[in-house]
């Protein structure tokens, strides 16, 4: 610091631009909530695992389903039932345990309380983890469709809308699911408890083995989980173009009661 | 220095804070803060001073709405934290005490992600100049030392230029370059009229940034005014009223200062030969101890005299013992 630079006038000591008056707006809601989305979005795809397990071992799965007997015997081909399960699959894949995982760590590290400080806001935050949610699972959808069609997939054109419509529903009870978990245990604990569930629902919860294939103690249970209604579901739009009224009564379901438990329990700190 | 009346940009009124039910009280709750007052105004540094558990972090969380108070008023530039919206949390600045970074990001990205939530933000480039943030911009956050995570966190809180600054132990793990830029930092954006409120349990981070104390014991405030004026916090009952002060020097190991000096002015050797007279000395008392040496033909190897600290002062307003 010199004594020139002090006798310059308006620029404050040490500064080396003028000063500017003090005080902000904020940038658009919209324009926050974006924002927040695509940073998210950018992040989940930089992570190694995360990638594995929305892309990889969803794609894997799939083509061990085409290549095993499993789900012969449903009146079509083995790739046309599997890829609605496998769309199901990456729904979990982000929405639940990528996406707890990623917030219970976030709450470890202070990030949450940090951004809830600003003009994001805990509303803001919520719904760009939902957008960046959206986001991944748009790419998994493309990724799998890209891989699928070639391996011989044909599905029932009718099916896209209430295909998709139900893919959102999912994700939506998936992200409540996993934010209540992250929010409410140890983020040690949500990586053990979203990484076991989404094998265990992955291979027994009717996602993408349908329940008839399963013992029969578990068929009863299977259609009420999210990942039964969300399997049975995207099965029945993409095979027979229609809609199942029982999987969106089962997911409505569970995004409210789990969504109402995370607003309630949630722990930002 | 005078506190203005008008306009404070936070005022805390009788706060109370809860928390629990916690388990090892028998699943009763715990009173972090009870009673606290406080007031900081634009243009100045406030610092709430205390032990670590005092209720600090707890206090200022309740200002920034992250913590729900139990009772009590809190007004952050007019507004309530706990019903305000974007824009109070646009003016608002804050520096946490674990940093709040997510731990994979690197400093750039970070920063104009954040700047991105303001509409006239601070432009990154500046902070990242200004916080000596470019000698370290492609390490990611959880790859940075203590000092460069604190320089990244105060930018992060600068970003959207605001009116009030919340900063949580802002000295911790800053080497001293980093202390010397943050510190000119803070005393530059107080000069442009920025309302500072930081947490300290350094008696130096206040001595130094503070105009105004509030001196935090148990969750209550139970002494404030600027540095000077709590330097002359009455003493200890016995002690009189006037400054006190420790005259330092070292001579000869052993020596018996009994009658010297008057009650009340306390010498003691903390290492042989190495003496400290505390208490309220008077001129009268530096000449009496100056005679005596001369007397005896006793020349000290070393002589200071300090004023009291404000160490002195936290410690006799809320006790020596560890808690």
């Amino acid at each position: 610091m010199t004594r020139d630079s002090a006798a310059l006038g308006s620029a404050p000591a040490g500064s080396t631009h003028p000063a500017r008056p003090l005080g902000g707006a904020p940038a658009s809601l919209l324009r926050r909530i974006v924002l927040q989305g695509r940073y998210e979005t950018i992040t989940m795809l930089r992570n190694g695992e995360q990638l594995i397990l929305a892309i990889v071992l969803p794609l894997l799965a799939m083509v061990g389903l085409t290549v095993t007997p499993l789900l012969d015997g449903f009146g079509a081909s083995r790739i046309n039932v599997a890829v609605p399960g496998i769309l199901a699959l990456c729904a979990m894949s982000t929405a639940f345990t990528g996406q707890g995982i990623s917030t219970g760590f976030d709450r470890r590290y202070g990030v949450l309380r940090f951004l809830s400080t600003t003009p994001l806001g805990r509303t803001g935050l919520i719904a760009g983890k939902v957008l960046a949610v959206l986001a991944v699972l748009a790419l998994q959808v493309l990724v799998v469709t890209a891989v699928a069609l070639p391996l011989g997939w044909q599905p029932d054109p009718q099916g896209w809308a209430p295909g998709l419509g139900l893919l959102v529903l999912g994700a939506a009870a998936f992200t409540a699911l996993g934010l209540l978990v992250a929010g409410t245990v140890r983020p040690e604990a949500t990586l053990a408890i979203t990484n076991l569930l989404w094998i265990l629902l992955g291979a027994l919860g009717g996602i993408v083995i349908p329940a008839e294939r399963l013992p029969a103690a578990l068929q009863a249970v299977v259609h009420f989980l999210p990942s039964g209604a969300l399997g049975a579901g995207m099965r029945e739009a993409f095979l027979a173009g229609s809609v199942n009224p029982a999987s969106v009564l089962v997911l409505l379901l569970w995004t409210a009661i789990a969504g109402g438990a995370a607003t309630r329990w949630f722990k930002w700190n | 220095m005078v506190r203005s009346p008008q306009s404070p940009v936070l005022s805390i009124s009788g706060l109370v804070k809860d928390v629990g039910p916690l388990p090892t009280l028998d699943g009763k709750m715990l009173r972090v803060v009870s009673g606290l007052s406080l007031v900081a105004e634009r243009g100045q540094v406030t610092a709430l001073l205390g032990a670590n558990g005092a209720g600090k972090t707890t206090t200022i969380e309740c200002a920034q709405g992250l913590q729900k108070r139990t009772h009590g008023s809190i007004s952050l530039l007019g507004e309530d934290p706990d019903t305000a919206g974007a824009g109070l949390r646009s003016r608002i600045g804050v520096m946490l005490q674990d940093g709040g970074l997510p731990p994979s990001a690197r400093p750039i990205p970070l920063l104009r992600h954040i700047a991105g939530m303001y509409k006239d933000p601070w432009p990154v480039g500046e902070l990242i100049e200004r916080l000596g943030i470019d000698a370290f911009s492609r390490t990611s956050v959880r790859r940075l030392s203590g000092g460069q995570k604190q320089r990244l966190a105060l930018a992060a809180a600068l970003v959207g230029n605001p009116e009030v600054l919340f900063l949580d132990e802002p000295s911790a793990g800053l080497d001293p370059q980093s202390r010397h830029l943050v510190f000119g930092l803070i005393s530059e954006l107080r000069n442009r009229g920025m309302g500072i409120i930081l947490t300290t349990h350094l008696m130096d981070d206040a001595q130094r940034l503070a105009d105004y104390v509030y001196i935090i014991d148990a969750g209550r405030n139970v002494a404030e005014g600027t540095v000077a004026q709590l330097l002359e916090h009455p003493l200890p009952p016995g002690a009189g009223e006037q400054h006190i002060r420790t005259l330092l020097f070292e001579a000869d190991p052993g020596l018996d200062f009994t009658g010297v000096l008057p009650d009340g002015v306390d010498v003691t050797e903390a290492r042989a030969g190495s003496y400290a007279a505390t208490g309220a000395l008077t001129p009268a008392d530096l000449a009496a101890i100056t005679a005596w040496w001369a007397a005896r033909g006793i020349m000290p190897r070393s002589l200071s005299l300090e004023a009291r600290s404000l160490e002195d002062v936290f410690l006799d307003i809320s006790g020596r013992e560890i808690r």
